[in-house]
Parts: C-alpha cells; sequence; structure tokens
C-alpha cells in the first residue's frame, strides 16, 4: 500500500517536472541540433554558439541589455534600501500605507504598467534606452524593499541606539551596526531586480522606442522574421543566466535562515 | 544645582502626556532608581537623560551644562538596556572595544580595558567568543562590560535584569552594587522591581503617571511612604480610611488608636497605612479590635492571614499558624502606625480607584 502510494507520488512529480522542462529541454537540445529543422535532428554541433559573438543584432542588443540590466538593479538597489530603511522607520499606519503602494507595481499586470510608463514617457521625455532603465527601476524597486524590509525587522533598533550611546555618530552607526546586519537582503534584492530586468518584455517592449532592443525584444521580433538556431543557443544562455541567478538568491536564503536560527 | 538636574521637563508621544513638569536632581556618585509601574514615565525619563528622547519643554543639566540638545552620542553617558543590544556580528571584545574606537584609543589601551571589564564582570576570557553563544546573564554582563570601559560620567541601567530568573537576578544585583562602589560613577537604574530597588538604591524615586510621588532614601519609602499609592506600590499594606481626631490620635473602623503623628490638624481625613508584619495578633479582647481568620497561606518566611474585622479585611504577616476560623484580636504599636495625607491630585486618586 505505502509501496503504491510512494509510486504515484514519484510518477506525479516526474510529470509535473516533465511538464514545466520539456518545453525548456527542447529549447537546449535544438540548439545544439546540426540542422536548421525544427524537426530532424541533424548530428551535435556548437555551431550556433560559436555564430553568436559575430552576429551583430545579437552583440547590440546583448550591450544595451547589460547597460540597462546593470544601470537599473543598481539604482533600484540604492532606492530601494534607503526607501525600506524610511519605511521602517515610519509610524505604523504610515508604514502600511507606503507598502501598499509599493506593492502596486508588483500586482499590476505587465502590460498596464508598460502602456502607462509609455504614455508618461512621451508626454515628459521620448522613448530610447534611458526610458527603458526607467521603467526597470520602478518595477524592481519593490522586489529590493522586500528583501531588504524583513532583514530590518528582525534586527533590534536597540542595537542602533546602543551604537549612538557608545558614541557613534548616526553615519557611522548605520555603517557599523545596520549595514552589516542588512547586507544579505541587499544583496539578494540586487540579485533579484537583476533577474526581474533582465527577463522582463513587456514593459521594455512598452517603453523602448525604435531602434533599441534588448535580448528579449530583440528574440521577439527575430524569432518572427524565420528560424535562426542561434536564437535559440542565445535563448539556452538566458536560460541559464536566470536560473543561476535563482540559485544564488535561493542559497542565499537558505543561508539567512540558519543565521536566524542560531 | 545637584549632578544631574530635569527642570520642568515635559514629554508627550502622540498627543498622551508621558511626564509632566517634572524636576528631578541627582547627587554625583548616588545610586538611584527610578521605580514605578509600567508607564510611569521612568524609563522615558532615562530615554531623555541617555539623549534618545528629546523633551517637549524644560531644560536637563548634568554638571551644570544644560544638555537638551546634545544628541545621544555627544554625553558622557553610556546606557545598559533591557534587552542587551549586543552587536550580533561582533565578538566580544569587538562589542566592548565599539565606544573606544570611536574615541580613537590606542591598541593597548583598548586590550587592556577589555581585560579589565571583562574581569569586573566575572568573564575573563570570553574576548572572542560569539555573542550567541551565550546565556542571558552573561550577555547582559558584557552589556554592563561595554557600557563602563568608556569611563562615562553617569550610567544608566534600563530594567537590565528583567529578563532574568530570581537567582541569577539577585546576584546581579549584589555584583551592580559592588561594581557601583568599585567604579564610583552615577548609577541611574530604572525598574518596576521593588524588591530590587530597596536593596540596591541610595535613593529610591517613586513615580506615577508622569509625576514624582516620593523621593527617598529605601527606609524612608518603605517606612513612611507620603501617600497611599507609595504605601501600596512598595510592599503589601492596610491602607484605611480614616480621621486624625487630634494630635497622636487617629480614629478608623470605628476605633480610635494612638498614633506618633502631628501637625495633622483636628478632625482631617488621612489615609491610615499599617504593615501586615506590625499588626501583632492576640486572644480577643486584648487588642483595639476583635477579627476572626479567613485565611492563611504559607509563604515560607511567613504566614500571610487574611482577618476580618467588620466590613474591613486585614492582611497579617506572622509566623506563627492560625486555624480558619479562629477568632483572635488585633495590635499595633503606635510607631507603626503612618499616617497619610489624602491623595493631592486627581491622578493618585484615579490610580487608587483601579485597583
Amino acid at each position: 500500500m505505502t509501496r503504491l502510494k510512494k509510486c504515484t507520488s514519484r510518477l506525479y512529480l516526474g510529470f509535473i517536472f516533465l511538464f514545466l522542462y520539456a518545453p525548456i529541454l527542447v529549447l537546449i537540445v535544438l540548439s545544439f541540433n546540426n540542422s536548421m529543422s525544427r524537426t530532424v535532428w541533424g548530428g551535435f554541433t556548437l555551431q550556433w554558439y560559436a555564430n553568436l559573438p559575430t552576429n551583430d543584432t545579437i552583440m547590440t542588443a546583448l550591450g544595451t541589455t547589460l547597460r540597462i540590466t546593470l544601470s537599473s538593479s543598481i539604482l533600484a538597489t540604492i532606492l530601494g534600501t534607503s526607501a525600506a530603511i524610511g519605511i521602517h522607520r515610519m509610524k505604523k499606519r504610515h508604514a502600511a500605507i507606503m507598502l501598499g503602494a509599493t506593492n502596486i507595481p508588483l500586482l499590476n499586470a505587465d502590460i498596464v504598467t508598460g502602456i502607462s510608463l509609455m504614455l508618461l514617457f512621451t508626454r515628459f521625455t521620448s522613448l530610447g534606452e534611458f526610458s527603458v532603465i526607467l521603467a526597470h527601476i520602478a518595477f524592481s524597486v519593490p522586489y529590493v524593499i522586500f528583501n531588504v524590509l524583513p532583514r530590518l525587522q528582525s534586527m533590534s533598533d536597540v542595537c542602533y541606539e546602543a551604537a549612538l550611546d557608545l558614541g557613534a555618530t548616526p553615519v557611522y552607526a548605520f555603517y557599523k551596526v545596520i549595514w552589516p546586519e542588512i547586507v544579505p537582503g541587499v544583496l539578494s534584492g540586487f540579485l533579484m531586480a537583476l533577474t526581474m530586468s533582465l527577463d522582463d518584455f513587456t514593459i521594455t517592449y512598452f517603453t523602448k522606442g525604435a531602434g533599441v532592443n534588448t535580448l528579449s525584444t530583440m528574440l521577439y521580433t527575430e524569432l518572427r522574421k524565420g528560424i535562426q538556431p542561434e536564437l535559440y543557443a542565445l535563448s539556452t544562455l538566458l536560460f541559464l543566466v536566470a536560473f543561476a541567478m535563482l540559485f544564488i538568491i535561493n542559497y542565499k536564503g537558505n543561508d539567512s535562515k540558519k543565521e536566524v536560527t542560531n | 544645582m545637584e549632578f544631574i538636574q530635569f527642570d520642568h521637563v515635559s514629554k508627550s508621544f502622540e498627543k498622551q502626556l508621558v511626564l509632566d513638569e517634572l524636576d528631578l536632581s541627582v547627587k554625583e556618585n548616588s545610586f538611584v532608581t527610578l521605580l514605578g509601574p509600567s508607564g510611569c514615565g521612568k524609563t522615558t525619563t532615562l530615554r531623555l537623560l541617555g539623549g534618545f528622547e528629546k523633551p517637549d519643554s524644560g531644560q536637563i543639566f548634568l554638571n551644570g551644562n544644560d544638555i537638551t540638545a546634545l544628541p545621544a552620542n555627544l554625553r558622557p553617558i553610556n546606557t545598559v538596556f533591557q534587552k542587551y543590544a549586543l552587536f550580533p556580528h561582533m565578538t566580544i571584545a569587538e562589542n566592548i572595544a565599539f565606544g573606544l574606537k570611536i574615541q580613537k584609543k590606542s591598541k593597548d589601551y583598548i586590550n587592556d580595558k577589555i581585560k579589565y571589564a571583562l574581569k569586573l564582570v566575572n568573564l575573563d576570557g570570553f574576548e572572542n567568543r560569539a555573542i550567541d553563544s551565550l546565556s542571558g546573564g552573561q550577555q547582559q554582563r558584557i552589556a554592563i562590560a561595554r557600557a563602563i570601559v568608556n569611563e562615562p560620567k553617569v550610567l544608566l541601567l534600563d530594567e537590565p535584569l528583567g529578563a532574568l530568573d530570581l537567582k541569577l537576578r539577585q546576584n546581579m544585583q549584589y555584583e551592580l552594587m559592588k561594581l557601583k562602589q568599585e567604579l564610583g560613577i552615577t548609577f541611574i537604574y530604572v525598574t518596576h522591581d521593588q524588591e530590587e530597588a530597596l536593596t540596591m538604591s541610595d535613593t529610591i524615586v517613586v513615580m506615577n503617571q508622569g509625576y514624582i510621588q516620593q523621593i527617598g532614601t529605601p527606609e524612608d519609602i518603605y517606612n513612611e511612604p507620603e501617600n497611599a499609592f507609595v504605601a501600596d506600590f512598595i510592599g503589601e499594606s492596610n491602607i484605611i480610611e480614616g480621621i486624625m481626631i487630634k494630635d497622636e490620635l487617629v480614629s478608623f473602623l470605628g476605633v480610635q488608636v494612638p498614633c506618633v503623628d502631628r501637625g495633622f490638624g483636628n478632625m482631617t481625613p488621612v489615609d491610615v497605612v499599617i504593615r501586615p508584619e506590625d499588626v501583632e495578633l492576640d486572644v480577643p479582647g486584648k487588642g483595639f479590635m476583635d477579627g476572626v481568620i479567613t485565611d492563611c497561606l504559607f509563604k515560607g518566611v511567613h504566614y500571610e492571614l487574611d482577618v476580618q474585622c467588620g466590613n474591613y479585611e486585614w492582611l497579617v504577616h506572622t509566623t506563627k499558624y492560625y486555624e480558619i476560623g479562629q477568632k483572635v484580636s488585633l495590635n499595633v504599636i503606635p510607631f507603626n502606625i503612618q499616617i497619610m495625607n489624602k491623595p493631592a491630585s486627581e491622578d493618585e486618586e484615579v490610580l487608587k480607584e483601579d485597583e
């Protein structure tokens, strides 16, 4: 009886993983396929990966993506961390209002956020790389806040007062006492912002303007033109990067939990 | 002007008045305890002195200098917090060195100080231990060590023993008193534990609802409480309404009893305080009042008795066992009857009704 139960539950789990990862697996397999066909296996090759650096469209998009992702996530981390500290210091009611407000970009449909940002940007500035960076900051900040705030809440406020009491200036007290405690949260917030920015398609698509392409919007336009196995290779690499970052975030999360229980 | 001086200090939080025109002076090198129930303003008083709060009005002086606007990090005052507030990512040595590093002391000086402080709190050799490997009592000693290495003029202690168990608390009380003698600095101690206050302090400041109720030595506060609140808060008491008929004669519960108090005037309403250990029991008819034992609890050192006399139930402590239902009479020598004026302020009155 228990064996049957165990078997069924294993099988069920197997199916879940199969449905989740089969599409990605197909993509990965095709990226090594030495044939332009989507259905015929023509042998193993690394040709599509080798072609990547010579493809101008892809390399330009990669450069744009790196610039947008890095600058937006660094700025979002700075803004989000300061916001979290501010919210933590607020009175309860005000903090609840602020948290509610930061929740909205998380829950709002991407397409609505994208369209409203586009309307805003076309009215006050022009669409381009800069507007994409602004848009990415806007949706990344809440992730940073939600990673940093619990860190602040789990540490005792008295520590900060104790540092002042021992002669520390407010800046020194922050740097010596608060910063070491929240740095894991800031890091995972940064990684989360990085992943979100790298992955985003919808909001980028609406706010990018003509001629600017990140990897995800470039993939979309190029794939509509026809089959290019280089794009499978690129997608596989994107997936691996996102996977690696998720892995790091989760590993960090586990690590910090251990610290708390100690 | 005294060493520490609060001059008409008021403070409110969200329109709730916590301290109302507080005046308080503390002598240099004394052990002063602020004692009162939670919400009485004692912690706020301490935080104002530490620089963690700013008063709404009034001034605070230290050694003759106005420190009202001085931020916490510039005051020659250190604090031992209720929840220890040790820095979790630093070792014990780093915790203790925190203040000294800010003062830019030399490495040798800092190392010597760490050794000295750890010895003072009986934790020699703990330099490189992690904070979370220590028990609550040990953590609190480190917090004390971290505060005193800075050689503050005043050490503030905010219910530092509140989280410890009884035995440890008694040990720490003794150690704090010893420490105070060795360091020769002013201790300001906040607690709601009257026993702690009576044991350790030179001076007790009893506070309630933002007002000082009485300032005095532990003996004064216990033996001659100035009002019903103090009498009730410090130890247990029989507090009875009475009338001062004339000097050295008071009437309560329908009997007239001689006392030693003078100067209340004739036929003045007063409160009479009699401590339970000052009531002597005798055979019926011998005392000033007869009654029946209604309860007898063993408390270790003594028995705690309830004695019903008409409408009033007396609390009595004796070392002898009495049967429930036994008839007795009560006696009190005049010296042990304490007469107090009726509450002057509304707040005192309010608190009496609450109980």
